[in-house]
């Protein structure tokens, strides 16, 4: 599955720059995976310890993983992939 | 309905359907209008309900300095109550607001103190935890871990929409403070467990989430995600749609915020429709459009209006 991957502006160091990058898996963990081997270093800022790090969100068409199965959540072709740092409302 | 006060007046807000937008007569949406609150927003519960906790506890003594991280409705509800009451308030607020906020809280007389755009709301809450260190007599309600935030919706919130629409099957409310979700989100787990509770997220522009590091990032001491069931991050152009069509289709003039949880209202009535389910969705208008004139949302173009809010605070 060929999934679009947006990053934020504090991880784009990652990716040189790129605001989205194409990330290929039929699940969350194996698009994080294959964007590791691409962008060296960006997995270990969103998972640590085969869990999402507590301060950062991912969403794939919008919906919190959280709530889908997490690393688990399988993907679609097509699919969008957004990471975002945690923050305040109110 | 008769009050001995404003203060008095909180709550028991009308549930409205939207027979335009509700898909089918087996999936319904409705409102809660919740800018139907004293000063116009949902924050007046968990606000008085702060002020009336802290009181009760013999934190707050008139004469007190309330101080409070806000992106604009929980102090605009605190400066009318502290004025009441004489309490004198700090509001520290994103530089990145819209104006008609900062006016509202200069009206009732609460002194503003702008925290750095970049980093939204998180920046507001690190400078207020700051400054409530440099002045230990200063009482910080702070909303993000106030558990009579919370309260406020378990006994009020939650049971008027229980009682109105007592065959509800969802309850869509917005991700700020998480205390509307955390107290509906409660009640429901008990009184009514098969209601799913959706959250709503504001997904801003990338100046706000402009942090150094991610682990800088801020989850509100309420959250308990095991109260929510899903949970939606709707950005400003899905937002500023559907408040243009619950202008143009049902009449009603909300604020930014309530677009973005009609968005995720409506995504669960399409998949309700798909899974020929009936449903009855109740989703929170948080505010009305006043406060968000400034920011060209309602009568500029789509794109300009999401081109104006990019850098700001919206919800």
């Amino acid at each position: 599955m060929a999934v679009e991957v947006r990053v934020p502006t504090i991880l784009r160091t990652y990716t040189g720059g790129d605001k989205a990058v194409r990330g290929d898996g039929g699940t969350l963990a194996e698009v994080f995976d294959d964007l590791d081997a691409r962008h060296p270093g960006l997995k270990g800022r969103v998972v640590e310890e085969g869990d999402l790090r507590r301060f950062v969100n991912v969403y794939v068409n919008d919906e919190d993983v959280r709530f889908t199965g997490g690393l688990d959540t399988s993907l679609s072709d097509g699919d969008t992939v957004v990471i975002l740092p945690a923050v305040a409302g109110g | 309905m008769r009050f001995d006060s404003l203060l008095d007046s909180v709550g028991q807000t009308p549930l409205v359907g939207l027979p335009t937008l509700s898909p089918s007569p087996d999936v319904r949406l409705w409102a809660k209008l919740e800018d139907r609150n004293p000063t116009g927003s949902i924050k007046d519960r968990a606000a008085l309900a702060m002020i009336a906790q802290a009181e009760k506890d013999g934190l707050l003594r008139p004469g007190c300095t309330i101080l409070e991280p806000t992106s604009g409705n929980t102090g605009i509800s605190l400066a009318m109550a502290a004025r009441l009451k004489g309490y004198r308030l700090v509001c520290v607020m994103p530089e990145n607001t819209s104006p008609e906020r900062r006016q509202l809280l200069q009206m009732w007389g609460s002194e503003i103190v702008s925290s750095p755009a970049a980093g939204g709301s998180n920046e507001a809450v690190r400078v207020a935890k700051y400054m409530a260190d440099e002045h230990p007599d200063w009482v910080m309600l702070y909303q993000y871990g106030n558990q009579a935030n919370a309260d406020a919706h378990y006994s009020t919130t939650g049971p008027e929409i229980l009682a109105d629409l007592p065959e509800v099957t969802h309850v869509v409310a917005g991700l700020g403070t998480t205390g509307t979700l955390m107290g509906v989100g409660r009640f429901f787990r008990e009184a009514k467990p098969s209601v799913r509770i959706v959250a709503a997220e504001p997904r801003y522009g990338e100046l706000v989430y402009g942090l150094r590091n991610l682990d800088e990032g801020f989850v509100p001491e309420l959250y308990d995600a095991s109260l929510i069931d899903s949970r939606f991050s709707v950005g400003p152009r899905d937002a500023v749609r559907r408040v243009r069509e619950l202008l143009d289709l049902e009449g009603m003039f909300v604020g930014v915020s309530t677009g973005a949880i009609l968005h995720a209202a409506l995504g669960q009535a399409s998949k309700a429709v798909k899974a020929r389910q009936a449903a009855d969705i109740v989703f929170v208008v948080c505010d009305g459009g006043w406060k968000y004139l400034s920011t060209g949302a309602y009568d500029e173009g789509v794109d300009d209006a999401e081109r104006n809010l990019q850098g700001q605070v919206w919800a």
